[in-house]
């Protein structure tokens, strides 16, 4: 199959950046989104011209590292699906596709389709983690877990912080992923003693890296490629609301 | 370990604004349907609805205090509801030249609109109905026992065709705010979870063609003489 594709191109965080049209010819319906992008690559760099870039790690939808926006869609059109797992098939023919790098002002453009990510990480560092002296692993059976509450925690934990939600977000809101995330500790034990501070904590940094407000529009929800639910916004809310009133 | 440093102040916070947007909002919408059943008296009748009126007016001191509070938390509504909507905008200072909309209803999308116009309505309605600035006629307008006759105005203000459709549309303005803002709150209030979230999407879509119908059937009546002046005439 033949595409046209308007890419984004960016030379540096401080280049203007526009959208370059480019043909990528003869794609296997069976290639993945970004095999197709190697291929255009292939062709750019046997041309001379400076190949797209663009970030990407395991290819295997786990590692949250490829962020595309595509036809206006974070990680394209599928659903529950990350860029790396997006297959030509889903395309026709003679389409035309828009590819555009995450758009907030928390995720500055460093080289056309790559964006820096690190405010999830000062979030993280924020308060993502649970303060322990490390010994010896405990027992797997000491410490006994609900099912139910080990089956929730594990739906929030298994965000992979691609930022699709900002992304997709037309606030550019952190909401789904810090909630994913706060939501994941605060439902286990070993969480639990530091979750007033965690979630204050994390919720400030999310406001100082300049991610938008959530207006509850969820769009997140349907862009996630691991389909974490608003109820987890919901579930942080709460716990901001709790934590606030006990103080 | 100290919490101090990191915990900016609830009322700046984005979850704290969002809270305090939801907790005014919710306030807003006991007065809408406290407001409703008190004006739905039109349809009793003059007597009923003027003595309403001449209760409300004669409790003085409660009345201003609770004007007071209305304006209150109208102000903090629409103050923080601008001030998200302005920071929503810087956080993302270069937009997208394709952007699609998957599951966000179009009434989350134009609550900053929705919401100001209902703001301009409101200014118009006090000037209209409780101030008796726009139209100071109605002032002279008493009943046969002296009181301020509000069932005569109500009529005469709505048999006036571009007033009753300004109401009409503000009124379908107001639902449409309402109907992603019911929902909205319990979101932001974290009692929203995967089992409710579906139920409370109609309902609140459910409240606001109440809210509608409710307010929007007194000027209805009165466009097609269901309730008529006391004379008869219109
Ligand atoms: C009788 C009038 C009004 C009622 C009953 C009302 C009610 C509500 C409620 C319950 C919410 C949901 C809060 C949440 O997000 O959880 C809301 C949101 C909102 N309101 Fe109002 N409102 C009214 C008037 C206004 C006015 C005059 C404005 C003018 C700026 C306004 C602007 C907004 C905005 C921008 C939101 C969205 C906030 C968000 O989605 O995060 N509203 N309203
Ligand atoms: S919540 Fe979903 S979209 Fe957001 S970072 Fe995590 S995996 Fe990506
Ligand atoms: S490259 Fe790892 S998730 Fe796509």
């Amino acid at each position: 199959m033949n595409l046209t594709l308007y890419v984004w191109r960016q030379k540096d965080a401080e280049d203007k950046g526009s959208l370059e049209k480019y043909d990528a010819r003869d794609i296997n319906h069976h290639m993945s989104f970004l095999e197709m992008l190697d291929v255009v690559n292939e062709g750019l760099i046997q041309e001379g011209v400076d190949p797209i870039a663009f970030d990407h790690d395991c290819r295997e939808g786990i590692c949250g590292m490829c962020s595309l926006m595509i036809n206006g869609r974070a990680h394209g059109p599928e659903k529950a699906t990350t860029v790396c797992q997006l297959h030509m098939r889903h395309f026709k023919d003679g389409d035309t596709i828009y590819i555009e790098p995450w758009r907030a002002k928390a995720f500055p453009v460093t080289k056309d389709l790559i964006v820096d990510r690190s405010a999830f990480d000062r979030v993280m560092q924020a308060g993502g983690f649970v303060s322990v002296n490390t010994g010896g692993a405990p027992d797997a059976n000491a410490l006994p877990i609900p099912k139910a509450n080990a089956d929730v925690a594990f739906d929030a934990a298994a965000c992979i912080g691609c930022g699709a939600c900002v992304a997709s977000c037309k606030n550019a809101s952190a909401m789904l992923f810090v909630s994913a995330k706060v939501s994941q500790f605060a439902l286990l034990p070993q969480g639990h003693a530091e979750r007033k501070q965690r979630v204050e904590k994390m919720i400030a940094q999310m406001d100082e890296e300049g991610f938008g407000n959530c207006t509850n529009y969820y769009e997140c929800e349907a862009a996630c490629p691991k389909e974490i639910s608003v109820r987890f916004i919901a579930k942080m809310n709460r716990e901001y609301l709790m934590a606030t009133i006990a103080k | 370990m100290t919490t101090s440093q990191a915990s900016v102040s609830f009322t700046t916070a984005s979850v704290g604004k969002k809270v305090l947007m939801a907790i005014t909002g919710i306030c807003l919408i006991g007065f809408l349907i406290v407001h409703l059943i008190g004006n739905l008296q039109l349809f009793i009748g003059q007597e009923q609805l003027n003595k309403y009126a001449e209760t409300l007016q004669s409790l003085g001191g409660l009345k201003w205090g609770f004007r007071l509070f209305m304006l209150v938390l109208a102000v903090i509504h629409v103050w923080k509801g601008v001030v998200l909507w302005l920071e929503n905008r810087r956080a993302r200072p270069i937009g997208y030249h394709r952007e699609d909309t998957v599951q966000a209803s179009l009434s989350s999308r134009t609550m900053i609109y929705t919401g100001l116009l209902i703001f301009a309505f409101v200014v118009y309605h006090l000037l209209h109905f409780t101030l008796i600035v726009t139209n100071p006629e109605y002032a002279q307008l008493k009943d046969s026992v002296g009181r301020v006759d509000v069932y005569s105005m109500v009529i005469t203000g709505f048999s006036n065709y571009a007033i009753a459709i300004a109401y009409l549309i503000a009124m379908f303005l107001l639902a449409y705010h309402l109907s992603h803002a019911s929902e909205s709150f319990f979101q932001t209030m974290g009692w929203a979870n995967d089992k409710y979230l579906p139920k409370l999407k109609i309902l609140s879509n459910l409240f606001a063609i109440v809210i509608f119908i409710g307010y929007a059937s007194m000027p209805i009546a009165v466009l097609l003489n269901i309730v008529k002046l006391p004379g008869g005439g219109n």
